[in-house]
């Protein structure tokens, strides 16, 4: 069986040789559309990937509509809370787990004084959220309730941060000042990066570089640090114009998160949501009914459109200019199949079965699916390269051909060359033997 | 020309007509609506901004230390000083955003202070005495902001400036046929009379979301007051923009050096902000374009393969047509009309999948309805195409002399 295997194999390879316009047509042909598909491909894998595969499923986004049906979009509250409902949800304290976040960024004033000061991006946020996000430490932890409760000036600051400061060395217990303030490092996170970044999409810091920092958000709120990220305020008006009447006003900039281990915790949580939208009514603050929602990370990065409109775009128009080329492969295998017409009609006569005429041919058409596979992975390295000129950088730089991705071009490669010449090749066992010879 | 015979060929080769029509209805719908999203992008990348870009940058300045707004008032104005003393710089104003940021304030516009709904949507750009001059607004209508009017505020204090100055955009929605100056509006904190009218001022998202309000802005004669930091447009005399942009940026922290101004995005020439702003759109546009050049090569390239194989097998027929009076003339004719006839099968089915495409599209990625005339000229170019692919087989085929109608393959 296998001496037949190879036996076809070097048939195929010799009529390849035979014909070698059609062949190269066939190979650049599925080398594109490959390509194409596998590039476009990879960028979608991308960005419409899991960020935290683990936990996606238990980690939720709570919100609560304060602007009501006259201010909402399309019956949907607000993406994020204001202060007052982000407080309340912590003081509940109903989930396993909850925190509240917002982007902020404090300026470094490096010892050097030939460095640059730069600005440190990151969160504040509450000591729960080292844990529902499953954030790694390179040294020490996260700080805890305690703390949170106590608005300690405490931070988390990353690898790389760790790295530009302190060179790399163990910095816990040492003293950070940021914007004037001195803070307490309690912890460095090791490389996290989740992408699409689920829990800021409302900044639109889905893509955006990495944190560096986390500061408590009871801390920040005391020491009036703004927000980096987006303020959303509604049409209504109920804004406040003072630190302490914004806080209590209707704008929502606060990202909240719960982690709900079951469905009878999630079932709990919304009625508990709805409960509290129901007292915010009694209490005159809103005059309508609880409308809430409660959506896990991929409900939520999909209701915040996460995945960029180009990257589907593209990606469909790739794999229609994949099937054409099956297509167009289609065509030109006929066209040299049948032109070996008398050839099969003599190996008929001679005793070859259909069988041998299939497995010849299929052969044939998987070693050019692995040519065109080849030619693709070629290719697919060149279209990574430009990327950049296609999307934005900072998704464009998540795209990777890994030994997924190139296992998966030939694989298509070749899977859609032998379908492609499933139709060529029954029409080449259909020939007659004795019809052949006779034209001869 | 007798379409008969050719039929009636074609039917005996049903596999090889279909796979080449198909071939070209498929990349008919693909090329239509590729070339249709090409020439959306770059309509929307070629909307004017409104001002005077070669000769403008922006100085984003973060602050150290989070001052209060009055503090961040007075470090403003310093730096305002500061940047006029830079050689080569003709303008500088400090707002809170500019023109294809990205982001920024966009607020409510109502005309009756009891109203619910908004009459519109607006981008407001808080400004000084200077902001016309410096990014070349043409003043159409009203006057400009006196010194004494420009005020600052704190980031959430009551957006209610006195007076305001609107675009031609926003005035012509607010009052259609009337002019805007001495008019009322009302923003969100409380009236505004509006004192003067520019002819173009584009908004600072061209994201979809905001294509609703996307020239209508507002000029507000304040400093916005933010302790994270502030932007300071920049306008320089033609042909210094290159020196004055470092000299800016070493004579603010020569002044005053606790701020940051990032190394990647603190000072940007505008045409790198253009660049930056339809990245997405720049980028689709090359990825159609790359895509419907492919894609024509390759059906051109199986449109070839297959004639070829077809003229192969009919070499004795055409030895015979030819023997018995055709000339080369009616052979090349035959295999034209023969292409012709499967291309046009081609496109009629490929246009009704290029509409279809189109509509999924539209109900999936917002986009606009299919113009007829990218539908016509594909069209056009893919039954091009295909003659222009089966010319050089049919030549060939032409030159298959009479005498091959006596042999025996």
């Amino acid at each position: 069986m296998s001496g037949m295997f190879v036996h076809n194999l070097r048939l195929g390879a010799a009529s390849l040789r035979r014909n070698v316009l059609l062949t190269t047509l066939m190979i650049m042909s599925i080398g594109f559309g490959v390509a194409a598909s596998m590039v476009t491909f990879a960028v979608f894998r991308a960005v419409s990937g899991d960020p935290i595969p683990q936990k996606s499923s238990q980690l939720f986004v709570p919100l609560i509509d304060n602007r009501g049906p006259q201010y909402n979009r399309r019956g949907e509250p607000p993406s994020a809370l204001n202060y007052v409902d982000a407080v309340a949800l912590m003081r509940a304290h109903k989930a396993v787990r909850q925190t509240m976040l917002y982007p902020v960024g404090l300026s470094v004033m490096p010892d050097d004084p030939h460095r640059m000061p730069f600005k440190a991006p990151g969160y504040a946020t509450y000591g729960d959220f080292f844990n529902m996000f499953e954030v790694p430490f390179l040294y020490g932890s996260g700080w805890n309730d305690a703390e949170d409760e106590a608005r300690e000036p405490v931070i988390v600051i990353s690898r790389d941060l760790n790295q530009k400061l302190f060179g790399g060395n163990n910095s816990v217990g040492q003293r950070l000042v940021l914007d004037d303030k001195q803070y307490r490092i309690v912890g460095v996170t090791n490389k996290w990066d989740p992408k699409p970044r689920f829990f800021d999409t409302f900044s639109g810091n889905a893509y955006a570089d990495p944190a560096q920092i986390y500061i408590p958000f009871t801390y920040a709120i005391a020491q009036h640090i703004d927000t980096r990220g987006n303020n959303n305020c509604g049409s209504d008006g109920k804004r406040g114009d003072t630190w302490d009447s914004w806080l209590q006003g209707e704008c929502v900039w606060i990202n909240p998160w719960v982690e709900l281990n079951n469905a009878e915790q999630v079932q709990a949580y919304r009625q508990f949501l709805d409960g509290y939208a129901r007292e915010q009514r009694e209490a005159g603050r809103f005059n309508w009914a609880p409308n809430n929602r409660l959506r896990n990370v991929r409900e939520w990065l999909d209701y915040q459109h996460a995945v960029p409109p180009e990257s589907r775009i593209s990606m469909t128009l790739a794999f229609g200019f994949l099937l054409i080329c099956l297509v167009n492969t289609i065509g030109l295998l006929l066209a040299k199949f049948m032109r070996r017409a008398p050839e099969i009609g003599v190996r008929r006569a001679l005793g070859a079965s259909r069988g041998d005429i299939y497995r010849q041919f299929l052969a044939e058409a998987a070693m050019v699916g692995m040519a065109g596979g080849v030619l693709g992975l070629v290719f697919t390295a060149i279209g990574m390269l430009g990327l950049g000129m296609v999307f934005e950088p900072q998704i464009a730089r998540l795209a990777r051909l890994d030994a997924s991705l190139m296992l998966l071009t030939l694989l298509v490669a070749i899977t859609a060359t032998v379908v492609a010449a499933f139709y060529p090749t029954w029409r080449a066992a259909q020939v007659q033997p004795a019809w052949q010879l006779k034209s001869n | 020309m007798q379409i008969k015979p050719i039929l009636s060929a074609l039917r005996r080769h049903k596999a090889g007509t279909f796979l080449i029509a198909a071939q070209i209805a498929l990349t008919l719908a693909i090329v239509c609506n590729a070339l249709f999203i090409i020439q959306q992008r770059v309509a929307h990348l070629s909307e004017p901004s409104g001002i005077d870009e070669p000769n403008i940058f922006v100085i984003k300045s973060e602050w150290v230390g989070a001052p209060g707004p009055d503090q961040a008032d007075a470090q403003m104005r310093e730096d305002l000083q500061v940047l006029r003393q830079v050689p080569g710089v003709q303008n500088v104003t400090p707002s809170n955003s500019y023109p294809l940021r990205g982001d920024g304030w966009d607020d409510a516009i109502r005309l009756k202070p009891d109203q619910v709904q908004d009459t519109s949507g607006a981008t407001i750009y808080f400004a000084d005495e200077n902001f016309i001059d410096t990014l070349d607004l043409k003043l159409i209508a009203g006057r400009n902001f006196r010194p004494e009017e420009i005020g600052h505020m704190d980031l959430r204090y009551k957006l209610a400036p006195p007076v305001v100055i609107i675009t031609k955009a926003l005035a012509e929605k607010l009052f259609p046929g009337e002019t805007a100056v001495g008019k009322t509006i009302y923003l969100i904190g409380g009236p505004a009379t509006v004192v003067g009218e520019v002819e173009l001022l584009q908004a600072q998202s061209v994201e979809h979301w905001a294509s609703d309000f996307a020239y209508r802005s507002v000029i507000i004669p304040e400093r916005l007051n933010v302790s994270l930091g502030a932007f300071y447009i920049v306008r320089t005399r033609p042909g210094q923009l290159e020196t004055a942009m470092p000299a800016a940026v070493k004579a603010l922290f020569a002044h005053n050096p606790r701020r940051v101004i990032n190394e990647d995005d603190g000072v940007l020439p505008f045409s790198e902000v253009r660049s930056r702003a339809y990245e997405s759109d720049r980028g689709m546009a090359i990825l159609m374009g790359v895509i419907c050049a492919v894609l024509l090569a390759v059906t051109a390239a199986g449109i070839v393969g297959l004639t070829s194989f077809w003229v192969g097998q009919r070499r004795k027929q055409i030895g015979v047509r030819r023997a018995l009076g055709a000339t080369r003339r009616d052979i090349l004719n035959y295999f034209m009309t023969e292409n012709l006839l499967i291309s046009v099968g081609g496109v009629l089915f490929g246009a009704v999948l290029a509409i279809a495409i189109n509509l999924w599209m539209v109900t999936r990625f917002e986009m606009h309805h299919l113009s007829m005339v990218y539908l016509m000229g594909g069209v056009a170019m893919l039954l091009l195409l295909g003659q222009g692919a089966v010319l050089a087989p049919a030549l060939r085929a032409s030159r298959v002399p009479p005498v091959e109608a006596t042999r025996s393959v």
